[in-house]
């Protein structure tokens, strides 16, 4: 099975793929290196709409890609996230399916007691149109709850060094589970449904893009670079006048801020929760996708994201046999790169945006002489 | 709650208590001597439950090809529990060939997810080889109950804590007595140095591993003689529950681990007799997140400001 999902994703992805872009690359340079003549916004407006216009155009065949999509960049969410626990500030976090289960229901109460006729919370108190415009502050609300949980987390375990988040942490997912396994009002271990469907594929985009923004604004500002150094050195950073546990209960909060956010977004995309989704696997699944893609990077644990989704939706076809291969190839991966495949590198927008091919240098000089 | 209830969930607990120690001892000694968490305790468990079913079934029908009448129930759960020990060891040392030899020097939490993932290898890996059905453990010995002014008590409960904490001195001993205990324990005080001063560091690691997987496998076959269903599954749960109480101990404490275990065992037990059972997580988490905000070393564990080599 496998020598055919390879030559499958070979012929019908790669090969074409490879083509265009040999082709299209000379043109695309030059349309790159036009663009350069424009605010810096302006052309990454552009790439992030032909991104979405590709990725529309691949999951407009059918409602299974659109799921997958979306729930991808859900995980790009996450995986950023995480990293900014993990990987930024060096700490062993295993609190994001507490967090994401805390944005997804919190998230959901608010939509499914506004908008929708439900059995428990009674009719629509607000008309349907409102609910669109009323997403984001649902969301972000989630997102909020979630870093409140943060905050029971952060207290004890950052008083001391240790791998004492690790467990507390832990404990965090074990309770949440448990406390949502209890609410009879939100379905216990049933789960609640019917959210209404306004996680679509633009909105998950631009809350993707929006994460993706800010958290790499986060690690490069100072307080990014003040959690790089208590990660390196607490002793050394206190004495450079970093306060130690400020900038970690920021960076522990803000992290799981966009963990709700996702969450959120999550229950929106299966409109179904229930608790049973925020166990030992998600928290496998995440930590596999941070530590895959490259610690201490934005843009690595998107790497780790989409390859983590995309290799197990391709390696679908052989049935039990993905759950050895992949966690095969993490661990050669883990023995060959010890931080992941890209780690400790910045996500540089200007170097993406900018024409790639040597010999059209003098061009792109010239482009910008002549700003 | 009247005294003969309450004695009834003192055994419970210790039984559920003994499971709980002896998985946590594997993962206090790991954390202990190289400072990582061995997060395939939990499926080396498992394996050790299934590796105990098949030298358990194997016994039997040996007994029962070679006509030998009379023998005692309880030689061959010995004989089980020893050899399932003996061959789950070796899986311990494989999971440290493979998946933290490797990454020695690498950042701690890289060897935690390949621990993870070989976690999911073996869990997958059983569940192709043998299928989802769930395998029962053979009955090696037969229910007796006592009642003791109420109280009743199966011979299996005794057997299995009489057993965990004979193990459990066992280690003791071993620990405190032996060289290769006191190798360890000098690895535990610093692995850095002390390979220096012709200490084998892999042999160590190596032992430990197996040690720890060799208490893990007797754990399996004991909650296999109580709870005789076993399916791939089984070690996620308790494992990273042990994993709990070993931290709770303490970072290496041998004794410290015992008791955690224990404690947990109590924790969860009373609270699902107090309030309703659905919120034992909830409480009994709750209560160890307390006990952590109080002494955020655990019981038995040193203050260590040693910075986290990443």
């Amino acid at each position: 099975m496998l020598p055919g999902t390879i030559l499958y994703i070979l012929l019908i992805y790669i090969l074409p793929i490879g083509i265009i872009a040999k082709l299209g690359a000379s043109v695309a340079n030059k349309a790159a290196a036009q663009l350069l003549n424009f605010p810096m916004w302006v052309s990454v407006i552009i790439h992030l709409g032909l991104l979405y216009a590709t990725l529309h155009i691949w999951s407009d065949i059918n409602a299974y890609r659109v799921l997958i999509l979306r729930l991808t960049l859900v995980a790009i969410m996450l995986t950023v996230s995480l990293n900014v626990i993990n990987g930024y500030m060096g700490e062993f976090s295993c609190s994001h399916p507490g967090f994401m289960a805390l944005g997804a229901y919190v998230t959901s109460v608010f939509t499914v007691f506004l908008f929708v006729d439900d059995k428990v919370f009674g009719d629509a108190l607000l008309q349907p149109t409102l609910g669109p415009f009323l997403f984001p502050i649902a969301l972000i609300f989630g997102g909020i709850v979630a870093a409140l949980g943060a905050l029971i987390v952060a207290i004890p375990s950052f008083r001391t060094r240790g791998d004492y988040l690790a467990i507390i942490s832990l404990a965090f997912t074990f309770i949440v589970k448990s406390l949502i396994e209890n609410l009879e009002f939100v379905g216990g271990p049933r789960g609640l449904g019917s959210q209404p469907d306004w996680a679509n594929l633009p909105t998950v985009f631009i809350w993707t893009i929006l994460c993706i923004w800010i958290i790499n604004n986060f690690v490069r500002s100072t307080l990014g670079k003040a959690l790089n150094a208590v990660r390196d050195d607490e002793m050394a950073a206190n004495a450079m006048t970093v306060n130690t546990r400020n900038t970690k209960m920021t960076a522990f909060l803000f992290s799981a801020f966009w963990a709700g956010v996702a969450g959120g977004l999550f229950a929106h995309v299966l409109r179904y929760v229930n608790p049973g989704t925020f166990s030992l696997q998600k928290l496998a699944e995440v930590l596999a996708m941070v530590y895959f893609g490259g610690l201490n990077s934005v843009i690595g644990s998107m790497v780790g994201a989409v390859g983590f989704n995309l290799l197990s939706e391709a390696l679908r076809p052989l049935e039990i046999y993905k759950w050895i291969i992949i966690p095969v190839m993490l661990i050669l991966v883990m023995i060959f790169r010890p931080t992941g495949l890209i780690a400790f590198k910045e996500l540089d927008i200007k170097s993406i945006i900018k024409p790639k091919q040597k010999d059209e240098k003098v061009e792109i000089e010239h482009a910008v002489a002549s700003r | 709650m009247t005294l003969t209830a309450f004695l009834q969930n003192v055994i419970n607990a210790l039984q559920w208590g003994s499971f709980y120690a002896l998985i946590a001892l594997g993962y206090s000694m790991v954390y202990g001597i190289l400072l990582l968490f061995n997060f395939a305790h939990g499926d080396i468990f498992m394996v050790g439950a299934y590796i105990g079913f098949f030298v358990a079934s194997g016994l039997l029908l040996l007994v029962a090809s070679l006509g030998i009448v009379g023998l005692p129930s309880w030689v061959v759960l010995v004989v089980t529990i020893i050899l399932a020990m003996f061959i789950t060891s070796f899986v311990g040392m494989a999971v440290e060939r493979i998946g933290y030899r490797p990454l020695r020097g690498a950042p701690r939490a890289s060897a935690a997810i390949t621990g993870l993932m070989i976690g999911i290898i073996l869990e997958t890996g059983n569940l192709a080889l043998l299928g989802a059905r769930r395998l029962s453990f053979p009955a090696l010995i037969e229910t007796t109950t006592y009642n003791i002014g109420g109280v009743s008590i199966t011979n299996k409960k005794i057997m299995i804590v009489a057993v965990s904490l004979l193990l459990m001195f066992a280690l003791h001993q071993f620990i405190q007595r032996t060289k290769w205990g006191m190798a360890m324990r000098a690895t535990a005080y610093d692995f850095t140095v002390v390979p220096l001063m012709g200490v084998p560091l892999n042999t160590v690691a190596a032992l430990t591993f197996g040690i720890g997987s060799a208490l893990a496998a007797a754990a399996g076959i004991l909650f296999g003689v109580a709870y005789p269903v076993l399916d791939p599954y089984m070690g996620i749960l308790i494992g990273w529950k042990a994993f709990v109480a070993a931290i709770l101990g303490g970072r290496g404490s041998i004794f410290g681990a015992a008791l955690a275990g224990f404690l947990l065992g109590f924790i969860e037990i009373f609270v699902a007799t107090i309030f309703p059972s659905t919120l034992r997580d909830l409480i009994a988490y709750s209560i160890i997140l307390l006990i952590l905000t109080f002494r955020p070393h655990g019981f038995f564990g040193e203050a260590h400001t040693a910075r986290l080599r990443l």
